[in-house]
């Protein structure tokens, strides 16, 4: 019992940041019906300007999430309007091949600007040590990722659901060209979900650097992975990327702890499963 | 006569909406069958419910004895249930003999070989070039499909359903957006095609239905309401009602 | 599913006569830089032969990319099936004969074609993406796991081939492997120039284009692209055969998502669903990588993004498909339409 809850708290913090960085590429690929390998590219750029902003400059942890989200959105900017757009409505090859193209290059610059070692991200008092939850210990940082994760499920949802811009965005998924003819401006809101998403990516890359340690081959090593959390989910739902994170989180979470030596064959054995059976994803709309 | 083709109580929803509702229609070799209705009849939609590219709620279709209700539409093609497309369907970058050399490779069965090109076979050939020209398609046989005109990509589609020897063929509107020219040309070709093959089509063009069809059948909110000769389609009041509405009524009333 | 704006023009099927010559042009083209290559450069053997295994991958990719439409992100594990399966073969069975080796290679590809093929085709687009990234995965996984058999990531070797034909040794200096290769290479580029134009090619073309026509047509879709996985699995488990061969060693990188996406970048650079596209796009490629890479691995990568970038926006059917549409123009603005 107290190994199923031990695993329970780490499948849940390993999804929980999963769900902070795909859940981006999620809205944007159920919106835009884009095939994005780049995310994970972002995710990456904000972990290495966090620990430059927290480390390098020695400006405290909050100043480098912020540091992250506002740097990763102001070099995503551009990106989105002379590359992204060129492919939205291309076939999919065309979409792949462009966004790994991004990937390496963000790589390479990585590498050129940062170094090949991992980049640690100092982090503040509060969230060093651990707490006791009665039957085991758990790192502060990963009981404040998890709460991050909740918080931003919770924020995504009241913004989709909520507010008028959410009314927007739900239109354009639903149908982009209706929408426009009601007066939408949909650019606008590709716009504004792209920044955010990657503003999200960014976050998820700071608060996730435990986990997934910051390095220049990040973007091309977990790119599968949130690639995996949309297409199990289903592009462009919230629930849907949070079940999938949570399933997929627990999932790796048993393999490692129950037979480390097959690596993520279990986890990816599982993919098949679930994308065979729900080739739209547990609940898609894309396609 | 004996019926070669059946549809016998097809039924089909899209949630609430009946689109088909209880379709039963029969043909007999050699028939010439116009299905007619207002829009939003659901004559598209039984087409596709006919050649399995969408699946019925319930309800049977037959092809000479056999059923074919629950096969993949490729099956049906292979017993002779052939289709045109009402918004062309071709291959772009392939040129109009490609495509009625591939069709005849399939119906013959050898479109599965790994080896040889359809040109160094005699008989293919002849046949592609006897099938292009009927349709006024020779000049442009080595045109790749995306760059000829609408009204050629339609006769092409024609092209290809003849080129699959059908024993029933679907035609849904074949000359919607076809120039004046190109429709005598599609009514050529049909005149030419064996009399012993039953053709359903679906127009709108009411000339073309009456020059074509010895059988009118009328489908309005997925139920047939007329059934019988071209004659008395005019006469028919329901027909009436159901092109007209109330106007009909109206009208009849004064 | 579609991927029409990616095909190069090179397959229009304009006069069949001609396009026989071409063939042969094509044939003698291998045969005249294979016999360059060997004299001008005698040091640098090993790179070719590699450079040739690769190529028969990248020509796997397009006959299921190319060619059907597919876009998959896990072929290597076709190439690595078939590596494994000679190295195996060699290694723990004592078949060290050649050309059996290579045989044993196609089959495990072929079978590894099969398996991916029946995985990859349940889904579209994204979904169908992510399979064929699961599939290459799984198998790297596993090949790991089964340490015993493929020695895991320590890589699997002691694999010893025979003289070829009894006659022709390994040599140190990679003159044999990179014959070998050249004949394999040329073998099979004639086979598949034949099956690209024979019927089977064209309904191949058909599911690329509009799947649905193709099954009105009464060709059952999914048929065509699992033998054509089939096929590309024999076409990629030749590769990994002469790998296994030529180096003597398989490693876990020959089941890797990152060979599956840098082939697949080759592949797109020379320009899809043409056999020379392949082939050049491989070349041009893997020659830029040697000399970069061995500057600088992350300068390598930022200039293959960049290609990448440019390839897309710029080229989007690729270096052979841009020169190929480039000529046919002229040739066609010179002659008129020659309806031949």
């Amino acid at each position: 019992m107290q190994t199923v809850l031990s695993i329970a708290v780490d499948a849940l913090a390993y999804g929980m940041v999963l769900f902070i960085i795909s859940i981006g590429l999620s809205v944007t690929m159920g919106l835009m019906r884009v095939i994005n390998l780049a995310h994970g590219a972002f995710a990456m750029i904000g972990g290495y300007f966090a620990s430059y902003a927290a480390r390098d400059l020695g400006l405290g942890y909050g100043v480098g999430v912020l540091a992250a989200i506002v740097g990763t959105v102001i070099i995503a900017i551009p990106v989105e309007r002379f590359l992204y757009r060129r492919i939205y409505g291309q076939p999919e090859l065309t979409q792949v091949l462009m966004t790994i193209g991004i990937t390496f290059c963000v790589i390479g610059i990585a590498n050129f600007a940062f170094g090949p070692t991992l980049k640690t991200i100092p982090l503040p008092q509060m969230l060093q040590g651990s707490v006791d939850l009665g039957f085991r210990t758990i790192a502060t940082h990963r009981l404040f990722s998890i709460v991050c994760g909740l918080v931003v499920a919770g924020a995504l949802w009241f913004l989709i659901e909520r507010t008028a811009f959410g009314t927007r965005l739900r239109a354009t998924v639903d149908n982009a060209a209706m929408a426009a003819s009601l007066g939408v401006r949909t650019q606008v809101v590709y716009a504004v979900s792209f920044a955010v998403a990657i503003g999200l990516a960014a976050l998820g890359g700071v608060l996730g650097a435990e986990l997934l340690p910051v390095e220049p081959y990040y973007a091309l090593r977990y790119m599968v992975t949130f690639l995996v959390v949309v297409s199990v989910g289903g592009a462009g739902s919230i629930p849907g990327a949070l079940i999938a994170c949570l399933l997929l989180g627990a999932i790796d979470t048993t393999g490692r702890y129950f037979a480390p030596e097959y690596g993520e064959f279990f986890f990816y054995l599982a993919v098949i499963v679930i994308v065979t059976l729900f080739p739209r994803g547990l609940a898609g709309r894309f396609r | 006569m004996n019926t070669l083709f059946e549809v016998s109580n097809l039924k089909k929803n899209f949630g609430a909406l009946a689109v088909t509702n209880n379709v039963s229609i029969g043909m007999a070799a050699g028939d010439r069958l116009a299905l007619i209705g207002p829009n939003g009849a659901g004559k598209t939609t039984f087409v596709n419910l006919v050649t399995g590219h969408i699946k019925p709620d319930s309800g049977r279709v037959t092809l000479s004895g056999e059923d074919v209700t629950g096969m993949r539409p490729a099956a049906r093609v292979q017993r002779g249930l052939i289709r045109s497309f009402q918004v062309t369907r071709l291959f772009p970058d392939m040129t109009p003999e490609e495509h009625v050399a591939l069709a005849i490779l399939q119906r013959d069965g050898k479109a599965g070989r790994m080896s040889g090109h359809y040109s160094a076979k005699p008989a293919v050939m002849k046949e592609v070039r006897e099938t292009l020209s009927i349709l006024g398609l020779i000049e442009l046989s080595h045109l790749k499909v995306r760059e000829i005109a609408y009204g050629q990509q339609r006769l092409l589609e024609i092209a290809l359903a003849m080129a699959l020897k059908p024993k029933v063929l679907l035609l849904d509107e074949p000359a919607a957006g076809v120039p004046q020219l190109e429709t005598t040309r599609i009514e050529r070709a049909l005149d030419q095609l064996p009399k012993d093959l039953a053709i359903l089509m679906i127009d709108h063009d009411m000339d073309l239905v009456f020059r074509f069809a010895t059988r009118v059948v009328v489908l309005a909110a997925g139920t047939v309401i007329f059934d019988g000769s071209p004659q008395a389609v005019t006469k028919d009041q329901r027909v009436r009602e159901a092109y007209l509405g109330s106007y009909a009524n109206a009208g009849s009333a004064a | 599913m579609a991927l029409s704006t990616q095909s190069t023009t090179g397959h229009g099927q304009a006069a069949a006569p001609r396009r026989t010559d071409r063939g042969v042009i094509g044939a003698a083209a291998i045969v005249v830089f294979g016999t360059a290559g060997y004299f001008v450069f005698p040091d640098n053997l090993a790179l070719l032969t590699h450079i040739i295994s690769t190529m028969l991958l990248v020509l796997a990719i397009d006959l299921v990319t190319g060619y059907c439409g597919v876009a998959t992100l896990g072929h290597a594990a076709l190439f690595g099936a078939g590596a494994y399966g000679a190295g195996i073969a060699a290694a723990h069975f004592g078949i060290t004969e050649p050309l059996t080796m290579t045989l044993v290679g196609v089959i495990c590809g072929s079978i590894a074609g099969l398996i991916s093929g029946i995985v990859v085709l349940r889904a579209h687009g994204l979904a169908q993406l992510v399979l064929s990234i699961a599939v290459i995965h799984l198998f790297q996984e596993a090949a790991n796991k089964a340490s015993a058999w493929t020695g895991g990531s320590d890589g699997l070797s002691g694999i010893m081939p025979d003289a070829v034909f009894g006659r022709f040794e390994f040599d140190l200096f990679g003159q044999t492997a990179y014959v070998y290769g050249v004949a394999l290479l040329l073998v099979t580029f004639v086979l598949l120039r034949i099956l690209v134009r024979s019927p089977f090619g064209m309904l191949a073309r058909g599911v690329k284009e509009d799947p649905v026509r193709l099954a009105a047509m009464g060709a059952s879709v999914q048929s065509v692209m699992i033998r054509m996985y089939i096929i590309s699995g024999a076409v990629a488990g030749l590769g990994g055969a002469l790998s296994a061969i030529s180096t003597q060693v398989v490693g876990l990188d020959s089941l890797s998502f990152t060979l599956s996406a840098e082939t697949l970048v080759m592949l797109v650079l020379g320009g899809t669903g043409s056999l020379y596209g392949a082939m050049v796009g491989t070349v041009v490629f893997m020659f830029f990588e040697d000399t970069v890479s061995a500057a600088n691995p992350f300068h390598w990568l930022t200039i293959v993004g960049a290609l990448l970038i440019a390839v897309v926006l710029f080229a989007p059917k690729g270096l052979y498909g841009t020169a190929a549409a480039f000529f046919e123009r002229r040739s066609r603005a010179g002659k008129g339409r020659d309806g031949a």
